[in-house]
């Protein structure tokens, strides 16, 4: 036997207000889980230089790391009724983004020597 | 520049301007700047990628050399996106004109002429090996 349909709740005006929140909430995963690819693979590309290579991949480790700490009130907090301006978290994990597209630079740089 | 870069840092200031908008537009605002910022971490990755995946190709240090002009462009993808979020949070709250920005057309252009760069490379080489 089919389930009765349930029928729709009237929409309340202020529905979309938690969604927004919610939304914002996963392209922030989103884009923290998209920084953790580009640092697996800046230690990729740094494991083939040897000793100063396995440090340079600790660095982007420890970068990761930096970033998932920075963003964590924006990636698992719970979604506030009114949320704020994010501050420094966005320059931070720009410039951060930057810093790996600058690192890289350098890994290839370093590996046509 | 400083200025600028210090108004990235310090929302404070960017509060005091004007009125305070319905915070779903400062979220889209946001969501907005998230979106530019996984675009340049993508050119990132492929540059990345490019370095580390790639077979030499038939020009020497062409590798290399595109894996850094994805780097450069990603890592430029980045910081933009920052100034355009400030930019255009300050629009919104002081109610005028959405910043305008030569920025997308001009990063398709590049994208898209990278890419004819690299059929005719792709072309070349699969003509010597014949």
């Amino acid at each position: 036997m089919r389930p009765e349909p349930v029928p729709a709740e009237p929409r309340r005006p202020d529905a979309d207000v938690g969604l927004a929140a919610v939304r914002t909430r996963l392209a922030w995963r989103r884009t923290a889980l998209a920084v953790g690819v580009v640092a697996v693979l800046t230690a990729r590309l740094a494991l083939a230089g040897g000793t100063v290579g396995v440090v340079v991949a600790g660095l982007a480790g420890l970068g990761w790391s930096a970033v998932l700490v920075v963003t964590f009130p924006r990636l698992g907090a719970p979604v506030a009724r009114r949320p704020g301006l994010p501050g420094p978290t966005l320059p931070m994990i720009a410039l951060s983004s930057a810093g790996f597209a600058g690192l890289g630079v350098l890994l290839v740089l370093a590996s046509m020597r | 520049m400083y200025h600028t870069i210090r108004r990235w840092f310090d929302p404070r200031e960017l509060r005091e301007l004007g009125e305070t908008p319905d915070y779903r537009f400062s979220l889209a605002n946001e969501r907005t700047f998230l979106a530019w910022l996984r675009t340049g971490l993508a050119l990132i990755a492929g540059g990345l990628a490019v370095a580390q995946f790639l077979p030499p190709m038939p020009l020497p240090h062409l590798r290399e050399g595109l894996a850094v002009a994805l780097l450069l462009l990603g890592g430029t993808v980045a910081i933009r996106a920052v100034d355009h979020w400030a930019r255009t949070e300050r629009a919104i709250r002081l109610g005028q004109e959405l910043p305008a920005s030569r920025f997308p057309a001009v990063l398709a252009l590049l994208v898209g002429l990278g890419a004819v760069l690299l059929v005719l490379a792709v072309l070349v080489q699969a003509a010597r090996n014949t």
